[in-house]
């Protein structure tokens, strides 16, 4: 094989580097000693990174205590659309389900309606969070099962095609643009439900199925949690638009119930990848959103039941309920984000190390 | 076509960096900076989209018999640090858009003109080597020089090492060589030789293994990395159950309500 004159230019730069560090090693009896020059970081100073640098590199501290794994990239745009696409997925489960027991069907309506409009959403919150949106077809490239970004792009495209449709052609069956066309119709509800169910469940699969600690350590919990989440906005926006049916209240009841649980396991099972859910500013966004999704609502939709469903009294204690919920989903999402960016940074959990929650200076012995 | 690897011989390493210049050059991959980080010589910090070989400095205290360093001069521990292509890769498993691949050297190669940015091969790689690059926008590592390798080249790195400390061979060839090499510095008296290739993990062992001395996780080698992808059966199994209570809950709320 001929070798291009520019090629062996850069072959040859190649073997000057090392001859440049082969001399320059000569030169190593130069070097300063410890009692010159004290390279190490002083208590408090040298913290450039939001890490508290270790004062060594040491089997109990990792390297200098700096991060082992990468920080998360992502930006605003992630935890506002598991948020947006939870909602949407739930929504168009609640449509097929209501559909088929015969429910209000302004409440089937409206429910369509959140779906596609969240579906709607999803695809730009998504790829502006791109590095290189031009691309994002590139998505569609492939299908592999073992990533849920994968699978999950592919879902979103699927439920997407599926809500509008749903939504649209109910529309003009009922405005009677179009005769009624079952067999489209149904497959358009029926599938929008479907992707849905696998909209609003795999975002956890998404974050748990990950090398970050506190989001692996939790993969079983955050689908289920990112779920009720889900349903719970859902069932709210539907009840702020005026659908005061009890249904709907069982069902925020049922959400609530079970984010209570959730809120609860998340503060009483500690291990050292959880520490995120419990220090900090990360431990204390995780119980407002705990409180504003589980506690708060149930309270105050048990409340609603003690007066007549028609009263103000109860429509009021449900809004309230809903706005709650809807608060506190949106926190959810941003406070497993969150987590997942301060977990990154300790390099404890990875290192199987003993100690302190961030290997801090103070607390390293300078001799040993 | 052979699988191949580096052996990284911290214990050969001096120090030099000429592996990241060289690197960089070839490469051409742009500068990341100058922080000074108090840390050591060490003003890079760690692997990332910008750097793909980076030189640790680790300070111990004087060793006696070993290095014939000085009382008052530290004995250092240098290790030269690269993406490990994992047999089981969690980015290669995790990208979407099947930019990341395997090439028929066994390396793990992200293809930049198909890489749209996503991010997720960021938070799937369990040592914390892949990384987007912010005014670009796609994510970078080790390409393990696969334009080099396909020439039938050394990588950049291992052809500048001035100490032969960054080896390349034949993967089976390589890691017989680490042994015997750790066998002949124990045999000198060097009793804390480890070679760190975690081959009982589900990372399924690495292209890129090290002989350091000491405890590993002295240079942030994880002690029991593992793909992601293990973690998936409980997501999705998790995932199948929330749907199916979502389901059978709103079942239950809509039958059961005179005022649906």
């Amino acid at each position: 094989m001929s070798i291009s004159p520019e090629r062996e230019t850069r072959e040859l730069r190649l073997q000057q580097i090392r001859r440049d560090a082969e001399l320059r090693a000569t030169s190593i009896s130069e070097l300063p000693s410890s009692s010159q020059v004290d390279t190490r970081p002083s208590n408090g100073h040298g913290a450039l990174q939001d890490f508290e640098p270790a004062a060594s590199a040491s089997p109990q501290t990792g390297y200098y205590g700096m991060p082992l794994l990468k920080t998360p990239s992502w930006t605003w745009e992630v935890p506002i659309y598991f948020f947006v696409g939870g909602a949407a997925g739930a929504s168009a489960m609640l449509a097929s389900v209501g559909k088929l027991t015969r429910a209000d069907q302004r409440m089937i309506r409206d429910a369509r309606w959140l779906a596609a409009i969240g579906a709607a959403l999803s695809p730009p919150l998504l790829i502006s969070d791109l590095g290189f949106p031009k691309r994002f077809l590139n998505m569609l490239r492939v299908f592999k099962v073992q990533s849920p970004m994968s699978v999950g792009s592919w879902t979103l495209v699927s439920f997407s095609s599926a809500a509008a449709a749903s939504a649209v052609l109910g529309e003009l069956e009922r405005r009677h643009v179009l005769p009624r066309i079952p067999v489209l119709t149904d497959v358009a509800e029926i599938g929008a439900a479907l992707t849905g169910l696998v909209l609003a469940t795999y975002t956890g699969v998404l974050v748990g199925a990950t090398a970050i600690p506190v989001w692996n350590a939790k993969v079983s919990l955050i689908p289920i949690h990112f779920a009720t989440s889900g349903l719970s906005t859902a069932v709210s926006v539907l009840e702020l638009r005026g659908h005061t049916s009890s249904a709907l209240n069982k069902i925020g009841i049922g959400a609530t119930v079970v984010e209570t649980a959730i809120g609860a396991s998340l503060e009483l099972g500690k291990k050292p990848a959880t520490e995120p859910l419990h220090h900090g500013p990360t431990g204390w966004t995780m119980r407002v959103a705990g409180l504003l999704s589980g506690p708060v609502p149930l309270a105050l939709r048990l409340l609603s039941l003690t007066s007549s469903s028609r009263s103000s009294r109860s429509d009021k204690l449900r809004k309230a309920a809903a706005i709650s919920s809807i608060a506190g989903s949106l926190i959810t999402r941003w406070a497993w984000v969150y987590a997942g960016r301060a977990s990154s940074k300790d390099p404890k959990v990875p290192l199987q190390l003993p100690g302190p929650p961030r290997p801090d200076a103070k607390q390293i012995p300078q001799d040993r | 076509m052979s699988v191949t690897a580096f052996l990284t011989d911290s214990t050969l390493c001096i120090g030099c960096k000429a592996c990241e210049v060289a690197c960089k050059e070839w490469n051409q991959v742009p500068a990341d900076g100058f922080d000074f980080r108090a840390l050591s010589y060490d003003n890079t910090g760690s692997l990332g989209h910008s750097t793909w070989r980076h030189v640790k400095f680790v300070e111990n205290w004087a060793l006696p018999g070993f290095g014939g360093n000085a009382s008052e001069v530290f004995s250092w521990g240098f290790s030269s640090d690269v993406c490990k292509h994992c047999a089981n890769a969690g980015c290669l498993e995790a990208c979407p858009t099947g930019a990341i691949v395997r090439t028929e050297f066994g390396g793990v190669y992200i293809q930049p003109d198909v890489c749209n940015g996503c991010g997720y091969c960021v938070v799937c790689c369990p040592f914390g080597v892949v990384e987007r690059r912010p005014d670009d926008g796609r994510a970078f590592k080790c390409t393990f020089c696969y334009d080099r390798q396909k020439e039938g080249l050394k990588p950049a790195c291992a052809t500048a090492c001035p100490t032969e400390s960054i080896k390349f061979g034949e993967i089976e060839h390589l890691r017989e060589t680490a042994r015997e090499r750790v066998r002949d510095l124990e045999g000198k008296g060097f009793d804390d030789v480890n070679l760190y290739d975690p081959t009982d993990t589900s990372v399924g062992g690495i292209h890129a293994f090290f002989i350091v001395r000491g405890d590993p996780k002295t240079y942030n080698l994880p002690p029991k990395p593992e793909v992601p992808t293990t973690y998936l059966k409980k997501g999705w199994m998790s995932a199948g159950i929330a749907a199916a209570a979502m389901v059978a809950g709103a079942f239950l709320a809509f039958t059961g309500s005179s005022d649906q």
